[in-house]
């Protein structure tokens, strides 16, 4: 479905009229990124996350097949063939600090894309299903970073495994018996890092296949916007290409400079100084820490310390981990104001930033060692994360009152044009 | 349904975490050992920052250091011969260097029996241990650290190995009974546990430099932890001024794409 004013593939050479009449692959890219797909005018620089998320997945797929052709998944050899990639093979330092950067850089895009959607709505009605395979995205994103973190075979990669798969044993009765079957082995080893090896190779392909069903489901509507007030008419779109795949090519060249400094100024800033030591099974690192990226979910995973309700305190913290990601599926549902953008929103834009400061402090718990003041920051930062989505949320969306709304994107836009002109003149 | 279903998983997240709270101690266990444990000191070294170099001379007197002294006890694994050239030695001076070890671990041939060799510019530096149990029995049941990575692989990186290196001094008076180093232990307040196997490596005037250059502890460790940085990552220079090479031509695609948004954009107000 598309808008009625959507301009129509229209081939004029003969090749691309034969193509179009065989296989119409030039009408579906022209109908999904190109002129026929009418986009909100007034998307800002958020709405660049999206675009970018598939750019670093691509910088992620074609680093990664290079990297597979010199690394080799074997537990008695993996460590030294990352090494033998960053001293030997030409350009291989480049390769594997860009896809180790890559990585980072994926998930702070995907973070500030799914700040965005947040902030403005974007999961509500019509665009639930945009949202719910969105969150699928992301899960299959953690997966595959888990694993990918594996595969060096440092210190971190092997104890960050084991307590991962440690997570399973947590399950009553049967939780260790599927920890063995899933790691092959009583401990991570060598079946477990050429599984991990074969799924962090395949997920990539499953999240592409998945981003396209996310952007389809996104063209049945179209874009959401700043306002969260839905297109009317013609005015109030412009075809993507060329207005948004110019504005997204600008937005490409910053993304790739802070990429590229982080990668040849800064390649180790984010990593960990013990996955440079080669896994050994007899030697537990003093703090075994997860990648940056989930920090905050590791702070609930240990905020987590009582025995409570004959469920012990290790699988209260699994369960709530993966409560935290889980209930993001519902937020289309917990949140049933009819404003989707919190700039009409002043009850929620309060508790929305509370939130943003309650995942930094987890973030920064995360990191830190398991003692206090961090063990009661991140009981009090989870209790507030829970609290939000469950219980603030679906309270605010009853009782706010939201501020008046223009009456269409146009008129948002010529508003503003106006402010910004007295403004000028006074 | 959605929302009272999860009011109530809230409120049970919620009680869970009220009563963790109020059952874990506000006060962690003293730990005496971080009173002692100091930070490294800083080590600035001509590869540092945005614009570094080799210091070829320092590196080839590291190299020195790690020969006479550390390779005692410790690997380099990863390092191969062939890339000293990286500091201004010629094919011959590598191919002689290789040579001077004639304990590279090799098959005989003819009988297939374990034999030794001279080196060849591709044999990587040789273990000082043929394995890791002749290394613990030999080292007071502890394992000296390969340290191809070593600058890489430890908090504080060369900030680190270089104060480790300098930082050997007598346990202070008021160290408690239990933080004193026991027997094979030597006290180094750089080290996490405070106590560390190795005993005090360096010794003022241990290594004599073909070029005159000061060999006091300070100057060789400054020397060899300048080696082990260079060892650890070989490309690091290349890495850096390929950086910017990456990101000049990256900022002018980015101002292009600027201009090309304005332009496109100019007749659209948004």
């Amino acid at each position: 479905m598309s808008f009625p004013w959507a301009k129509n593939y229209e081939p004029q050479q003969p090749l691309m009229k034969w193509l179009d009449e065989k296989l119409p692959l030039p009408r579906l890219v022209y109908n999904a990124v190109g002129a026929g797909y009418p986009v909100p005018r007034n998307l800002n620089y958020f709405w660049n996350f999206g675009v970018l998320a598939g750019a670093a997945l691509a910088i992620q797929i074609v680093t990664g097949i290079v990297l597979a052709m010199h690394y080799a998944a074997n537990a008695g050899v993996a460590f030294n063939s990352v090494e033998h990639i960053m001293r030997d093979v030409n350009a291989g330092w480049f390769i594997r600090y860009a896809h180790m950067n890559g990585a980072s850089m994926f998930f702070i895009v995907v973070y500030l894309h799914i700040f965005r959607g947040l902030y403005y709505g974007s999961y509500k009605a019509p665009r639930e299903m945009v949202w719910l395979l969105g969150v699928v995205i992301f899960l299959l994103m953690m997966a595959t970073a888990f694993m990918g973190y594996v595969l060096p075979w440092g210190q971190m990669s092997f104890w960050g495994a084991q307590v991962i798969t440690g997570f399973f044993s947590a399950i009553p009765m049967v939780g260790e018996p599927i920890r063995q079957w899933l790691l092959g082995g009583f401990a991570p080893d060598n079946a477990a890092l050429n599984r991990f090896f074969s799924l962090h190779y395949l997920l990539p392909f499953v999240i592409a296949g998945v981003i396209i069903l996310h952007i389809w489901a996104l063209h049945i509507p179209g874009s959401s916007n700043p306002t969260g007030i839905e297109v009317k008419d013609e005015q109030d779109t412009v075809p993507f290409h060329p207005y948004y795949t110019a504005k997204d090519g600008f937005g490409l060249g910053v993304f790739l400079f802070v990429f590229a400094a982080l990668t040849f100024f800064t390649p180790n800033l984010l990593g960990h100084a013990d996955n440079y030591i080669a896994a050994n099974p007899l030697s537990t690192p003093a703090h075994i820490v997860p990648e940056w990226y989930f920090w905050p979910f590791y702070a609930i995973l240990r905020a987590f310390t009582f025995n409570f309700l004959w469920i012990d305190a290790k699988l209260w913290g699994v369960i709530a981990m993966f409560a935290a990601i889980a209930l993001l599926f519902f937020l289309p549902w917990l949140d049933s104001s009819p404003v989707k953008s919190s700039t009409y929103r002043p009850l929620n834009r309060i508790f929305f930033w509370i939130l943003v400061v309650d995942v930094l402090i987890l973030g920064y718990c995360g990191k830190s060692p398991a003692e206090q003041p961090y063990v009661i920051l991140s009981q009090l930062g989870s209790i507030y994360y829970f609290a939000h989505f469950l219980i603030i949320l679906p309270i605010i969306s009853r009782i706010e009152r939201p501020l008046p709304m223009p009456n269409s994107i146009t008129e948002a836009v010529l508003a503003k044009h106006a402010d910004d002109k007295s403004a000028a003149t006074a | 349904m959605v929302r009272p279903l999860g009011f109530l998983v809230g409120l049970g997240f919620i009680a869970a975490l009220v009563l963790a709270i109020f059952t874990t101690p506000l006060k962690n266990e003293p730990n005496a050992s971080h009173e002692f444990h100091k930070h490294p000191r800083h080590l600035a070294l001509s590869s540092d920052g945005l614009f570094p170099h080799w210091d070829k001379a320092q590196l080839q007197r590291g190299m020195q250091v790690y020969k006479e002294v550390c390779s005692a006890c410790h690997s380099l694994n990863l390092v191969a011969f062939r890339n000293i050239a990286d500091f201004g030695y010629t094919e011959g001076q590598v191919k002689s260097f290789a040579k001077s070890y004639d304990n590279i671990p090799s098959i005989n041939p003819d009988t297939g029996e374990p034999a030794t060799r001279t080196g060849l510019p591709s044999d990587h530096f040789p273990s000082p241990y043929p394995n890791e149990v002749a290394a613990r029995a030999a080292n007071n049941n502890a394992l000296p650290p390969d340290l191809s990575l070593i600058t890489k692989a430890r908090e504080g990186g060369k900030d680190y190995v270089y104060s480790l290196l300098t930082g050997y001094q007598n346990p202070p008076k008021n160290l408690p009974k239990e933080l004193q180093p026991g027997t094979g232990l030597h006290f180094n307040p750089y080290f996490a546990n405070l106590n560390l196997a190795m005993a005090k490596p360096l010794n003022d005037g241990q290594v004599t430099f073909a070029d005159g250059s000061k060999n006091d502890v300070e100057h060789m460790a400054r020397d060899v932890t300048a080696f082990l940085v260079w060892t650890a990552e070989p490309n690091l220079v290349k890495r850096v001024w390929t950086g910017w090479a990456v990101l000049l031509f990256i900022a002018i695609f980015t101002t292009l794409t600027y201009l090309s948004y304005r332009n496109i954009w100019a007749d659209k107000k948004h």
